[in-house]
């Protein structure tokens, strides 16, 4: 169960393993002499490994199993987006990562989290907490209520400096300044001592974005970074955080359910469902022809000017209870394509294979279906 | 700001005419008149009363007794006891700091104790702790003051001899500590309930979760996250209860013999003097409107959305 996927990414050419089995995607190449200098783990090693992880909740209602297996990497420098519905395991996946958990009720049931090659998972609270907010940060979907509004931006954007580098606060106070200059907010030394409420929404943002840049990450989680903002400061914020990714040549998981940003600066998509990965592949492939019934619903359900005027579609029914998932497929129920095997056979992650039958490089789907989909 | 606080000053003046004229009209409604309550039962000339009554203008009518009491307040004149000869101010200062002191202990309790026992119980929501202490503070609102007084003097003082059971000097903050632990009680119950709430709310804020992600140690991000934002409404609620605890003080200090406000107001009541009575309540009412400002200056300190103008 070795399938490498692989990604080049945007500023360096990148060679290519073939897709030989389901599941797992790593990848290989993509590291930058300086970053790699840095990494203790070999070259192959990518910046984050996700391995069969499960997370469940326990609620009064019974176990909710929210994450069901999921398996995803991140190398330096690329943008993997996570693309689902609420309830999909996009977030509670991402929570994990960054050891956020509410725990109780939620708990990892199973599975690894590699970061450069070390187990998250096995680390002591201490060496988990020195890695948030100064290898791995999180950007949140909403600034105004993700932001203390007791405290001025300041002093929250200094914290980083003061507790993960022993900053003095006039020192602390100086780098925030930076910071905000960095994410371009206009007159970011008269504003230091302003407070979250003071700003506008994507302004807000900026210094969610700034706090998550402050110690120049490797890896940075932005869980709906754009959801909450208008349309037009959307783009702004996104053509921001790509820039600085860009920049500090960082691995960049988007936590999205819109596909119009996705398509703008991911390199690869996984999309989740009730849990699971059921499919992934580069972003350009994913949009020309999706291999699994869902990501087609998805696309499908875009509306477009040229169907003007016709119904939008819609994909029927309603995610499942995570309490109860479906037998077999979870998404079944839904799918147009469903047949008994679907109720009682849960797809691995296929390799999505092309007229050759040679496997594409990145691309797998979570059902039993996949060709009919990919050519249907 | 400035134009807040001078603002909120001004309102004084409107509440002080109100709450003495309230006063005024209460004592004026009750039976009985304080020239007379001097013979009690023995028999009196009648011409004796009016003449005396004309003497200390109580035979005008009501409004302008009213008047000539403001007109003397404004003068620095707080009047003066039909029975006792003794200047009504005289009698305020000589009774007052024990109850303040009183007061300020009991606040002090409520302070500490409250918001400590409520953060405690607010971050193990659910646990055994909390259950403990919702126990315990539901019992001190249940059980009327008086009794925990009682109670409180039955244990500590007789039983385990740790204070006295009534206050022999009012000016020793030791032997204080015993009624302020009863007069705190009921608010300290409260304090620790509403301060549960606020933490366990905030625990679970958006602006929590920030914290955790940035890799602060959990002491910080409860210290300096998660307290300022819990404490706004308490401190509103502590804005408040100050006056409670004033009210509250005149029960606690019968319990306990103190002489403070409270045996100087019963005093008044019982010989119908009005100008002390008056005089008590509109300093007390002067205490707790600024004492209410500086707490609403305060709260925009912890919460710089609150902008005073």
């Amino acid at each position: 169960m070795s399938d490498r996927t692989e990604r080049p990414t945007a500023d360096e050419p990148n060679a290519t393993t073939g897709t030989t089995g389901p599941v797992e995607t790593t990848s290989s190449g993509a590291v930058r002499i300086d970053k790699s200098a840095e990494a203790p783990a070999d070259r192959d090693t990518p910046l984050l490994e996700v391995r069969d992880l499960q997370v469940e909740f326990r609620t009064r209602e019974g176990v909710a199993r929210a994450v069901n297996g999921v398996n995803y990497s991140v190398n330096a420098g690329e943008t993997l987006a996570v693309l689902g519905e609420s309830g999909s395991g996009k977030s509670v996946t991402a929570q994990a990562i960054m050891g956020i958990l509410d725990t109780p009720p939620g708990h990892i049931a199973g599975g690894e989290i590699r970061f450069r090659g070390e187990d998250l998972l096995t680390l002591s609270e201490d060496k988990r907490r020195a890695i948030r907010g100064d290898r791995i940060a999180m950007i949140f979907q909403d600034a105004l209520s993700s932001l203390n509004p007791v405290l001025s931006v300041g002093y929250q954007l200094g914290e980083m400096f003061r507790v993960h580098r022993g900053a003095s606060r006039r020192e602390a106070r100086e780098r925030a300044v930076d910071l905000m200059e960095r994410v371009r907010i206009p007159a970011a030394r008269e504003r230091v001592n302003d407070y979250p409420h003071q700003f506008s929404g994507g302004m807000r943002q900026r210094i969610m974005i700034a706090m998550a840049l402050a110690l120049e990450p490797d890896l940075i989680i932005a869980d709906e970074p754009t959801t909450a903002l208008d349309v037009t400061v959307q783009a702004q914020v996104m053509e921001l955080l790509a820039e600085l990714q860009r920049e500090f040549h960082m691995g960049l998981i988007l936590i999205t359910h819109d596909l119009g940003v996705v398509a703008d600066v991911a390199d690869r998509i996984a999309v989740m469902y009730a849990g699971r990965i059921v499919e992934t592949a580069p972003v350009k492939e994913l949009y020309a022809a999706p291999a699994h019934p869902y990501t087609k619903g998805l696309l499908e359900s875009i509306p477009r000017l040229d169907h003007k005027g016709k119904e939008l579609y819609a994909i029927q029914g309603l995610p499942p209870s995570l309490t109860a998932l479906p037998s077999g497929c979870s998404f079944h129920p839904r799918c147009p394509l469903s047949t008994e095997r679907s109720t009682t056979e849960r797809p691995p992650l296929h390799p999505v294979l092309d007229a050759s039958e040679a496997p594409v490089a990145g691309r797998g789907s979570a059902c039993h279906y996949w060709k009919e989909t990919l050519h249907g | 700001m400035g134009r807040y606080v001078v603002r909120r000053l001004l309102q004084m003046i409107p509440v002080f005419i109100g709450a003495t004229l309230l006063v005024f009209l209460m004592m004026y409604a009750l039976p009985g008149d304080p020239v007379r309550a001097l013979w009690g039962e023995r028999s009196v000339d009648e011409a004796q009363i009016a003449a005396m009554k004309a003497d200390l203008g109580l035979d005008l009518p009501l409004w302008h007794q009213y008047l000539n009491y403001l007109l003397g307040l404004l003068q620095g004149d707080f009047g003066t006891q039909i029975a006792s000869g003794r200047p009504v101010i005289d009698v305020i200062t000589s009774a007052l700091p024990a109850t303040l002191r009183l007061t300020a202990l009991a606040f002090l309790i409520t302070v500490v104790l409250g918001v400590g026992l409520g953060v405690i119980a607010g971050l193990r929501r659910g646990g055994k702790t909390d259950r403990m202490i919702l126990f315990v503070t539901l019992l001190f609102i249940s059980v009327p003051v008086f009794v925990i007084g009682y109670l409180y003097q039955v244990f500590f003082a007789h039983n385990l001899g740790w204070a006295r059971p009534t206050v022999q000097d009012p000016t020793a903050w030791s032997q204080l500590i015993l009624p302020a632990m009863v007069l705190s009680s009921l608010s300290l119950a409260y304090v620790a309930r509403l301060t549960r709430t606020s933490v366990a709310e905030n625990k679970r804020a958006d602006y929590m979760r920030t914290a955790r992600a940035k890799g602060l140690t959990g002491r910080r991000a409860v210290s300096v996250h998660l307290m300022r934002n819990s404490l706004i409404p308490v401190v509103t609620f502590l804005g408040v209860d100050i006056g409670n605890l004033m009210a509250g003080a005149i029960v606690t200090e019968g319990i306990f013999n103190v002489n403070g406000i409270g045996s100087a107001v019963y005093r008044a009541l019982s010989y119908r003097e009005g100008a002390t009575v008056v005089g008590i309540v509109t300093f007390m009412i002067l205490v707790y409107l600024v004492v209410t400002l500086l707490v609403d200056l305060l709260y925009a300190v912890l919460d710089p959305r609150i902008r005073y103008a």
